[in-house]
């Protein structure tokens, strides 16, 4: 697994690559936390999973805490382009309910900016 | 003539192994010439969720083992994962969507592997370890070749 991060604004992008389990999810919250930490400003992450080879409920997991950590300051996690098998364990889990996907990363950005 | 095939396993209840005890049944399945490259994935999930949930739950101590089962009976694919650590006080709790007592974790992975399994079948006794049954039937139409290969 790896992952790629850039924070523009207010909003940190995080592209994830390959797989997500229990034994790199670890890892994955790590870069995040870490980028949350670094940038206090950063209110939204948009999450790109379209090169996530595979992801179980241990990946799901770390997502929603993020999710829970932005949300108790009024900010959100947005998916983008989810992979299909991403997609289905999404809407499986029951999170695509919570958490907004969107096809592209430019309505992503609309969203969390609020265009 | 009926095809019976079955390959058992024993490895470290670590969170290396993960990733491993999924390619290894989706290898096995994949000997099932009817099993969508969907199901193929699906199955992949469901095992993930059921060896994670034995890595995270079933040892106060490392060192415990995993002992992974997969069997083809003609078109009928079952993966039985058990341990011998802990095991369940309350299996029907324990299934509940989103039982956790972790802030990071989802809590659904045994509402994912009913979901995507034609059977499932829990048991344990406590102290003694978990027991994890899976059934998985071909449902879609014979892959196409080329795909197959890959």
């Amino acid at each position: 697994m790896k992952t790629e991060v850039r924070v523009i604004g207010r909003v940190l992008i995080v592209h994830i690559r390959g797989e997500l389990d229990l034994n790199t999810a670890p890892s994955f919250r790590s870069v995040v936390e870490q980028q949350l930490d670094a940038n206090p400003d950063v209110t939204n992450i948009l999450l790109v999973m379209s090169d996530v080879d595979f992801i179980d409920s241990s990946g799901l997991g770390v997502i929603l805490g993020r999710y829970k950590r932005l949300r108790s300051h009024g900010g959100n996690v947005i998916v983008v382009a989810p992979s299909p098998q991403a997609r289905k364990v999404l809407e499986l889990s029951g999170l695509a309910g919570i958490i907004p996907i969107c096809d592209t990363e430019d309505e992503a950005w609309a969203k969390s900016v609020g265009v | 003539m009926t095809m019976k095939n079955y390959v058992s396993l024993e490895f470290p209840a670590i969170a290396e192994n993960v990733e491993f005890a999924r390619v290894a049944v989706a290898c096995f399945a994949s000997q099932i010439d009817s099993f969508t490259l969907e199901e193929i994935d699906d199955i992949k999930l469901v095992v993930s969720e059921a060896v994670s949930n034995t890595v995270l739950h079933s040892y106060s101590v490392s060192g415990g083992i995993i002992r992974l089962s997969v069997m083809r009976d003609g078109g009928t694919l079952t993966v039985t994962v058990e341990d011998f650590g802990k095991g369940i006080e309350d299996v029907d709790q324990a299934k509940e969507p989103a039982f956790t007592t972790d802030p990071d974790r989802m809590g659904m992975g045994f509402t994912i592997m009913e979901a995507l399994s034609d059977e499932l079948r829990v048991s344990s006794v406590p102290g003694e370890g978990v027991k994890v049954e899976i059934k998985k039937i071909p449902h879609g139409t014979a892959k196409d070749s080329d795909e197959q290969e890959v």
